[in-house]
C-alpha cells in the first residue's frame, strides 16, 4: 500500500538537497571553529566570522533540511517564524541592553 | 467507505496533513521563544565569573566540534529516513533511525561526559552564575535532544508494527522538524557558549 499523500511541500527534500545541506553544513563549522581555534584573525573580525558562519549555518538548515522556500505552502511558515524572530530579537537585544546600561551605571 | 477507519478519514482529506505539520512548527516557533529567554540569560550572565573559570579556561573546542559533526551527521540520516519513507521502504527507515538514534546518543554522551567532568572538578552550576547560565542553555538544548530520543525510539516501534500508514508517515515527518530544529539550535549554542566563550 503506497502513501504519497502528502501535499505539503514544508518537510519533503531531496537527496541532493540534504547532501547539499550538510556539505555546506560542513564547511561553515570547520570555518567557524577553524577561525577561533587558529587564533590567526584579530578578534573583532574573528567574531564577524564566526556569527556570519552561525547565521548562514542556520540559513542552510532552514533552506536544505526544513525545506523553506519562497513557495506559497510555506508562506505561513515564515511568516510565523519572522514574527518569532522578532520577539527574539525584541527579547536578547532587550535584556543585554538594559543589563550592560545597569551595569555602567552601577560602577 | 466503512472499511476506512476515522482517523485514517481525517488524514487523507486535503491539505490536513499540513495543518498538523504547521500547528508542529508553531510549536518549534514557542520553543525558540524559551531558548531565547536562556540565550539572553546567558548574554547577560557571560562575564559574571564570580572568581570562577572562564569559558576559555573550561572548553576544549576539539571536543565540541566533534559532537557539532555529530548532530549534523543525526540530522543529515534522520533526512536519509524520511526519503527511505517517501519511498515505501520499512527496513530503510528503520535502519536510518536506527543510525541517527546512535549519533543522537553519542552526542548526549558526549555532553553528560562533559557535565561530569566540569562538576567533578567543582566548576559545577553552583560556581558561579556564568556556569549556572551555562548549564541552563546547554542542559535545556540536551534535555531536549534526549526527549527527540526517546520520540525516535518510540517511532522505530511504531514503524515495525504498524507499517508505514499515513499516521506514522506523519509523526515521522513532524519528529525530522523537531530534529532539524534542533540541530539550528545547537548552531547557536555553539556560537554563542563555545567558541565566543573561547575567545
Amino acid at each position: 500500500m503506497k502513501h504519497t499523500s502528502h501535499s505539503t511541500g514544508a518537510t519533503t527534500g531531496s537527496l541532493k538537497s540534504y547532501i547539499t545541506g550538510f556539505i555546506l553544513s560542513v564547511v561553515l563549522t570547520a570555518m567557524a571553529f577553524g577561525a577561533v581555534m587558529s587564533e590567526a584573525l584579530a578578534p573583532r573580525v574573528t567574531i564577524i566570522t564566526i556569527f556570519t558562519a552561525a547565521v548562514l549555518q542556520i540559513l542552510v538548515h532552514l533552506y536544505y533540511f526544513l525545506h523553506l522556500n519562497s513557495s506559497s505552502e510555506a508562506r505561513w511558515n515564515i511568516l510565523a517564524m519572522i514574527f518569532t524572530v522578532l520577539i527574539m530579537a525584541l527579547f536578547v537585544g532587550g535584556s543585554i541592553w538594559i543589563m550592560h546600561n545597569l551595569n555602567i551605571r552601577m560602577m | 467507505m466503512s472499511t476506512h477507519s476515522d482517523t485514517a478519514e481525517v488524514f487523507e482529506e486535503h491539505g490536513t496533513a499540513g495543518h498538523q505539520e504547521f500547528g508542529f512548527w508553531l510549536y518549534l516557533m514557542s520553543d525558540l521563544v524559551l531558548f531565547s529567554a536562556i540565550f539572553a540569560t546567558f548574554a547577560v550572565l557571560s562575564e559574571s565569573y564570580a572568581g570562577g573559570p572562564t569559558g576559555a579556561e573550561l572548553f576544549d573546542l576539539s571536543f565540541v566540534f566533534i559532537e557539532t559533526m555529530l548532530l549534523l551527521l543525526s540530522s543529515a540520516a534522520c533526512g536519509m529516513a524520511i526519503l527511505a519513507m517517501h519511498a515505501g521502504k520499512d527496513s530503510r527507515v528503520l535502519q536510518w533511525l536506527a543510525l541517527t538514534f546512535l549519533l543522537g546518543l553519542g552526542f548526549i554522551a558526549m555532553e553528560l561526559h562533559e557535565f561530569q567532568l566540569l562538576i567533578a572538578e567543582g566548576h559545577g552550576p553552583g560556581r558561579s552564575a556564568y556556569l549556572s547560565a551555562f548549564f541552563t542553555l546547554v542542559g535545556t538544548h540536551g534535555l531536549h535532544v534526549a526527549s527527540g530520543l526517546v520520540w525516535m525510539a518510540v517511532m522505530m516501534y511504531q514503524v515495525k508494527t504498524k507499517g508505514l500508514s499515513v499516521m506514522v508517515q506523519a509523526r515521522m515527518m513532524r519528529l525530522s522538524m523537531f530534529w532539524h530544529f534542533l540541530d539550528i539550535v545547537w548552531v547557536a549554542v555553539f556560537t554563542v557558549v563555545y567558541l565566543m566563550g573561547a575567545l
